[in-house]
């Protein structure tokens, strides 16, 4: 192998020629990204440097309550992106949050981008973890990381990249810095190329896994094609009203069966 | 069918026999292990630095900006400083498109449309309707938008916002509402429909409803330019010249904060009769100070908000302008529709300090707040026959400046009260259309769609009807 100056103009990496900015347009996409994160993150600015869209948005928590979503093309794949209302957890209540939690487990996003603050990094976690817990592919997004240095908060990125078994790219989205970094390693996951091994909780107690597992095998025989089964045997064992309710009516096999514009119609605003 | 339902409720069954063996606290436990691992995790791959600042910077801004003594004053400081640079920047451009469009496209067009022999009714709907609407519209709300809304982006960026909820939000609680009502409460100071939709951080559907219905109290885009011009040509016209900018500064805060008031005491209201209930706690996340980026944020709030708004004024004041020309040019027995129906109703304007005009002009400017004040405008030159304005020969005002749209209305007959009582009627007042829809997509119900819409206008009755019986009261003395 010979090193000379084109490698730069051949590594994806490198080229930003290769973003193409769709806007709107979102036909034919190849796959679906999520953008997930604690409010106030960047999870919009993010949005709008690869769309090329202009999403507004402000420095305060929720500014974001519905579902945006935008297109790019990138390395000659098309991609449908989705900015969601930040949201602390999976397991709370609100409308907000709800859109963003229904998205990410039934919504099945080809690769979920997880925005988060560097600066306030393992109160993040919180979120990224409980993502982990029911996602096969995901990237996160170290956004702030000016902040951070300002603040002479240092990071180890590859050290976080082994723990959390996803690529963990630094950026500063307001500057546009890391975006092709990003890009990259949202291509890799998407097609592939980057095998994820998310990080999962080890200190479930034997009898919990028994219980999920019994009840995931008679929601599955019930539901087939029900994304996510595991969350959903535990929010019932845990006794979620909303989710008795949707088993009961039906509604958990309509909604969920993969019939992907149902959801959009359930969630369109 | 029966066998599906069995299988269903199996699942459910399972479940409760499950939920004991597993025991009650295995949530917690679950919790307790992402916390856990998180800290773990971050203790491996996150250095802090070696000795932690005491306290920093952005520390000490909060504790000034949030303090208990300083906080509103500050506020109201801030506050005050953006109208006031808004009301003295905004008045030499608004001068100079009002004098381009109005006084010589308008004769221009005139011209033309004679010289091609247009039939007069499509030459009134067109120029005197649709052109000379929109042309007040963007004459008289553009300079004071391209000033305001950049500041308040900035301000936005800048990580105010969060903190004007942050004083408010004690409040809030105590008179039994959500705080995080003061976060929606400062989104429609933008536009209330948007206010409407963030209420959704509110989990509550009690503290929702309440939320959502006392939204229209806080001014918003469509209505700023209209307090921001009253205020200019009436109440910093009657204060000595040089004070006159931060009279009218303080006038339009006045109402911002009377707002927040009303806000507060119909919230108070409404959980302590038909929504009553317990305020529900919740953490407010101050967000780190940013330093905004300057250009991006002059160009997203022109593009935005500035030319967001004004695309919506336009769109709705062409309607609206062809709608006054026929009312103003359609006669049943020698008089105008349009004269009819602010005759009828003059007199019970006259008891609230309004006129007729007003009136009207709020009823054809339902769908949008931004045209209240080129539909007054319009509606005044009609009703007083001054068909001179722009009808190229014969003008008879000079519109070049703020104070040139005041010798309009003086002449309808408007005085320093009526101004007072059109700013107080444009905060209590109907929700615009998009508004009132959202309300209803937003709580599905016709019955509180119903109240958020009614209730600020019984407000407005009330409130002006009394200030103007002691203006009058206290005038007659």
């Amino acid at each position: 192998m010979s090193l000379n100056a084109n490698n730069c103009e051949v590594c994806p990496i490198h080229n930003a020629g290769n973003l193409k900015r769709l806007g709107i347009d979102m036909s034919n996409f190849d796959f679906v990204v999520a953008l997930a994160g604690n409010p106030n993150t960047g999870k919009s600015t993010v949005f709008n440097n690869l769309t090329g869209l202009k999403q507004h948005t402000g420095n305060w928590p929720g500014k974001t309550v519905t579902r945006a979503e935008g297109g790019f093309e990138f390395n000659n794949s098309k991609y449908k992106l989705v900015d969601l209302p930040g949201t602390y957890s999976l397991l709370s209540t609100s409308t907000d949050e709800e859109v963003a939690r229904d998205f990410i487990l039934f919504g099945q996003p080809d690769v979920t981008v997880i925005v988060a603050d560097a600066t306030r990094l393992e109160r993040n976690l919180n979120l990224i973890l409980q993502i982990l817990e029911i996602t096969e592919r995901a990237v996160l997004c170290l956004n702030l990381m000016d902040e951070a240095e300002r603040n002479k908060i240092k990071i180890d990125e590859r050290m976080l990249s082994k723990d959390l078994g996803i690529p963990v790219i630094p950026t500063v989205a307001r500057y546009n810095k890391g975006m092709n970094e990003l890009l990259n390693s949202i291509y890799e996951v998407a097609t592939g190329k980057y095998i994820c091994q998310p990080h999962r909780l080890k200190s479930k107690s034997r009898e919990l896994n028994f219980a999920v597992e019994k009840l995931s095998k008679m929601l599955l025989k019930e539901f087939p094609n029900l994304p996510n089964v595991k969350w959903v045997a535990l929010r019932l064992l845990e006794g979620d009203q909303s989710i008795i309710d949707s088993i009961r009516n039906g509604e958990l096999g309509k909604i969920y069966s993969g019939d992907k514009k149902k959801l959009e119609m359930e969630q369109a605003v | 069918m029966n066998n599906q339902q069995s299988g269903k409720e199996a699942i459910l069954s399972t479940a409760n026999n499950l939920r004991w063996e597993v025991g009650e606290n295995f949530h917690d436990t679950l919790m307790e292990s992402i916390y856990l691992n998180a800290s773990d995790i971050t203790k491996r791959a996150v250095t802090l630095p070696a000795e932690k600042e005491t306290i920093s910077w952005e520390q000490k801004i909060d504790r000034i900006l949030t303090s208990r003594y300083l906080g509103f004053p500050i506020m109201f400081l801030i506050l005050g400083v953006v109208f006031w640079v808004t009301i003295v920047g905004a008045n030499v451009p608004s001068s100079l498109i009002a004098s381009l469009l109005l006084d010589t496209v308008h004769p221009a067009l005139k011209s033309f449309s004679a010289a091609i022999g247009l039939p007069f009714w499509l030459d009134g709907v067109l120029i005197d309707g649709a052109y000379l609407s929109m042309a007040w519209v963007i004459s008289v709300m553009l300079p004071p938008m391209m000033i305001f809304f950049p500041l308040f982006t900035l301000l936005e960026d800048f990580g105010y916002l969060p903190r004007v909820s942050f004083n408010m939000d004690s409040l809030y609680r105590r008179v039994g509402a959500h705080g995080k009502q003061a976060l929606t409460m400062a989104m429609g100071f933008g536009c209330n429909a948007a206010g409407v939709v963030a209420t959704r951080v509110i989990d509550s559907p009690r503290e929702r409803l309440i939320a959502i219905i006392t939204n229209n109290f806080s001014l918003c885009n469509g209505r700023w330019p209209t307090q921001i011009l009253i205020a200019t040509i009436f109440i910093g016209a009657a204060a000595p010249a040089y004070i006159a900018g931060i009279v009218s500064a303080a006038a339009v805060v006045f109402i911002a904060v009377l707002g927040i008031v009303f806000s507060l005491i119909v919230s108070w209201g409404l959980s302590k009769s038909v929504l009553k209930g317990e305020a529900s706690a919740f953490s407010l996340e101050l967000p780190p100070y940013r330093p905004p980026r300057v250009l991006r944020t002059l160009y997203t709030s022109l593009i935005d908000r500035t030319i967001f708004v004004l695309w919506r004024a336009i769109v709705f004041a062409i309607p609206a302008g062809i709608v006054i020309w026929l009312v103003g040019n359609i006669t049943v027995g020698g008089e105008s529709v349009g004269n009819i129906f602010m005759n009828w109703v003059n007199p019970f304007a006259f008891i609230l300090g309004l006129n007729g005009v007003i009136i009207l002009a709020y009823i054809i400017a339902i769908p949008a707040n931004e045209i209240v004040i080129p539909t007054v405008l319009m509606l005044t030159v009609m009703s007083l026959g001054l068909t001179g304005v722009g009808e190229g020969s014969g003008v008879m005002f000079q519109l070049d400046s703020a104070f040139a749209t005041k010798d309009i209305l003086v002449a309808g007959g408007w005085t320093l009260l009526t101004g007072i009582n059109l700013m107080l009627f444009s905060l209590l007042h109907n929700p615009c259309s998009t508004t009132i829809y959202t309300i209803y997509k937003e709580t599905k119900s016709v019955k509180w769609t119903m109240i958020s819409t009614f209730l600020p206008i019984v407000m407005g009755l009330i409130v002006t009807f009394f200030v103007t019986q002691i203006w009058r009261l206290i005038a007659q003395n």
